[in-house]
């Protein structure tokens, strides 16, 4: 019989996923007005517009599930370091054009079946909210594989940035499929899937595009974990140094 | 808008009299001209320039605003910002492609825009260093751009009409967010206040010399107007927008840095000081603070994407290649 | 700058079933796949349910405006397809 997720467990759930779409919009939002093309800053953009518009929805619905009055800049812009729980691969800085595209064929390949899985939640809201969400990720989803074989199969230049940027950022793909004890409560009470069993489709996505690309999928030698223990890397201080600058300097004001 | 003040219209041409007086017949009887028209050189000429300068004028203007996404004070302005930012890149992209249509690239204009051959708006070479300028260049900046480019919907050649058309009906939120952080800003602390008050100080003078110089000092005005290229004199659109601004900036509880601004009872209009042409022409020519920083950013992009672009192309030409070498299928047996 | 040019790309949307396709601009783009999803980033911003065409510019074949004469003149000759020759009285509403 299912058991029921403790409210507790499912805002900080709620708080993990919108911390992954904020961060990585924000991620993308860097890139307006210097893409390679035009037609790139405008995709780009989109899918940051995207990311930003599921996390405002998933820090409203922890905070008022939560009641105590925190609203969705509550958990943006006022939070320690330590307590933003997203993926370290979202915090990882742009780099080049391979590292961002790859960036992001990682994580919605994860995050589309993801979505998909949780159109179905108990949460009613959560539901709700995967299933835009899994429509905007299939999205991205396409957009960034595209890229991917381009690159991966273009010039002897874009193969090799391709292939530096995967040997940067394969290591933490992992821990997208990490389970803890909060994870374990969830899928029991049926609000979210285990991330571990979303690997295997996972798996297959990145064999398939890889394929087509020319890369080889590398092993992991040291996965790298720690961003929903609240352990970052040190470029997640200069990103929350930047997105908190406005409510830091002038505390308590409206915008 | 942004090519409001920028140039006077080309008149010179080869063609005879009688062929531009049947254009000229055309364009008076408010006939639109198509691409594959038959048009005097110099209105074709006019037009690149116009077109692609308000191009560049879209795409240099991501970069002063795109300044403070990474620092908006709060979700909804965050995305607000980057939708308005994204909007002003979509704007250029059609703009290059109403260009396109009379025989130019996108390489080529880019070319143009980052050696200096072509001009963008020199209003985006001032730096936005407070949030507030945020809400002053919503207010003021596309404020003045929209009192151009509703006229502009009707401006002779298709293609920059049309797109002027859908310009305009995703332009709507950005002047009304841009205003909205200035009310905000005014209706909060007396610090917030200031920061309004200082930001309407620094880019005032600058929005009126967005609409060009003086009617008199304006040199090839008339053959723009002629062709209706160029619909309204600049100083009856600076008049237009001082008209509408200021009552605006009364509501805000905000004043305009001119102490010569005087509403006059015969004029029905807004006296104003004289505008510092000195500052405009310096700008102009390179001397703002960020003249030179939008042209860097500028390169940059286009330099750190070639492998990108080439990579795109490269990966098109090895499909066409599979597919021509790939075996036909065969043909079944009697 | 001697970078090899990207193709031109001329976008056509249909916004709903019951109406044509209508040519809303144009899009750079090095293939045909790439070129979709140009269409739909930049001139429909996500919207669903639209069809999107895009045709290389190159091939596209267009009438010579100075041929026009010929190439309508037959039609425009024959008065009795345009509305205005029949007289139809004003209280007539919507015709």
């Amino acid at each position: 019989m299912a058991q029921e997720a403790s409210t507790t467990s499912i805002v900080t759930f709620l708080t993990r996923l919108g911390d992954d779409q904020l961060v990585l919009g924000h991620r993308l939002s860097e890139w307006c007005g210097h893409a390679p093309t035009l037609e790139e800053d405008l995709a780009l953009a989109n899918m940051g517009l995207d990311l930003i518009g599921q996390a405002r929805a998933l820090y409203t619905w922890a905070g008022e599930l939560e009641g105590e009055g925190r609203g969705e800049d509550d958990f943006a812009h006022l939070r320690r370091e330590v307590d933003y729980q997203n993926l370290l691969l979202v915090e990882r800085p742009n780099g080049d054009f391979a590292h961002t595209i790859l960036k992001q064929f990682y994580f919605t390949a994860f995050m589309t079946p993801f979505w998909q899985e949780t159109s179905n939640s108990s949460d009613e809201a959560l539901a709700a909210i995967a299933a835009k969400a899994v429509k905007e990720s299939t999205y991205h989803l396409r957009h960034s594989a595209e890229w991917v074989i381009r690159l991966g199969d273009g010039t002897a230049e874009s193969a090799n940035r391709m292939k530096r940027a995967v040997d940067d950022l394969h290591p933490y793909t992992d821990e997208m499929f990490q389970s803890d004890a909060l994870t374990k409560q969830l899928a029991e009470a049926g609000v979210a899937p285990e991330p571990a069993t979303i690997k295997d489709q996972w798996q297959a996505t990145v064999t398939e595009i890889f394929d087509a690309a020319n890369l080889a999928i590398p092993e992991i030698a040291w996965p790298q974990l720690g961003g929903r223990q609240g352990e970052h890397t040190e470029d997640m201080g200069h990103l929350l140094a930047e997105l908190q600058f406005m409510q830091r300097a002038y505390p308590g004001l409206q915008w | 808008m942004y090519s409001q003040g920028l140039i006077g219209a080309d008149g010179t041409t080869d063609e005879d009299e009688a062929f531009l007086e049947r254009f000229q017949t055309r364009i008076d009887a408010e006939q639109k001209i198509e691409p594959n028209d038959a048009m005097p050189e110099g209105y074709r000429r006019t037009l690149i320039r116009q077109i692609s300068q308000h191009a560049h004028s879209e795409i240099v203007g991501m970069l002063p605003e795109g300044n403070w996404i990474s620092r908006a004070p709060t979700l909804r302005r965050k995305a607000a910002l980057l939708a308005k930012v994204q909007d002003e890149g979509g704007h250029g992209l059609y703009l290059y492609a109403a260009a396109e249509t009379l025989g130019i690239s996108r390489e080529e204009m880019t070319e143009q825009l980052l050696t200096g051959a072509a001009k963008y708006s020199s209003i985006f070479n001032y730096p936005t260093p407070t949030w507030a300028d945020i809400g002053a260049i919503g207010w003021l900046v596309d404020g003045a751009a929209i009192m151009n480019q509703i006229p502009l919907c009707r401006c002779s050649f298709g293609p920059y009409a049309r797109a002027m058309i859908r310009i305009c009906k995703e332009e709507s939120f950005h002047q009304r967010q841009g205003y909205e952080i200035m009310l905000t800003l005014c209706r909060g602390t007396p610090e917030q206040k200031q920061l309004a008050q200082d930001s309407l100080d620094r880019w005032w003078w600058p929005s009126l010399m967005m609409f060009g110089p003086h009617d008199s000092d304006s040199t090839h005005s008339d053959q723009s107007m002629a062709w209706k290229i160029k619909r309204f004199s600049n100083d009856e659109l600076r008049q237009k927008f001082i008209d509408s601004t200021v009552p605006q900036a009364d509501f805000l509880g905000i004043k305009m840095p001119d102490p010569d601004l005087k509403w006059n009872e015969k004029r029905g209009s807004y006296d104003h000081g004289p505008i510092d042409w000195d500052e405009f022409w310096r700008v102009v020519k390179g001397g703002g603070k960020c003249s030179k920083d939008r042209i860097c950013d500028r390169q940059k992009a286009w330099d750190d994407g070639a492998w990108v672009r080439e990579a795109a192309l490269a990966y098109a030409d090895k499909v066409r290649a599979r597919q021509a070498t790939a075996a036909p299928t065969p043909v079944a047996a009697e | 700058m001697t970078e090899a040019r990207t193709p031109l790309w001329e976008v056509f949307i249909r916004p709903r079933n019951g109406l044509s396709h209508k040519h809303v601009g144009s899009v750079h783009a090095a293939d045909a796949t790439m070129a979709l999803q140009a269409a739909r980033d930049v001139y429909t911003r996500r919207g669903e349910g639209l069809s999107v065409w895009v045709v290389p510019s190159a091939e596209i074949t267009a009438s010579d405006p100075a041929d026009k004469d010929a190439l309508f003149e037959p039609t425009a000759s024959k008065i009795y397809r345009h509305p205005t020759f029949y007289e139809v009285p004003d209280e007539v509403e919507n015709m």
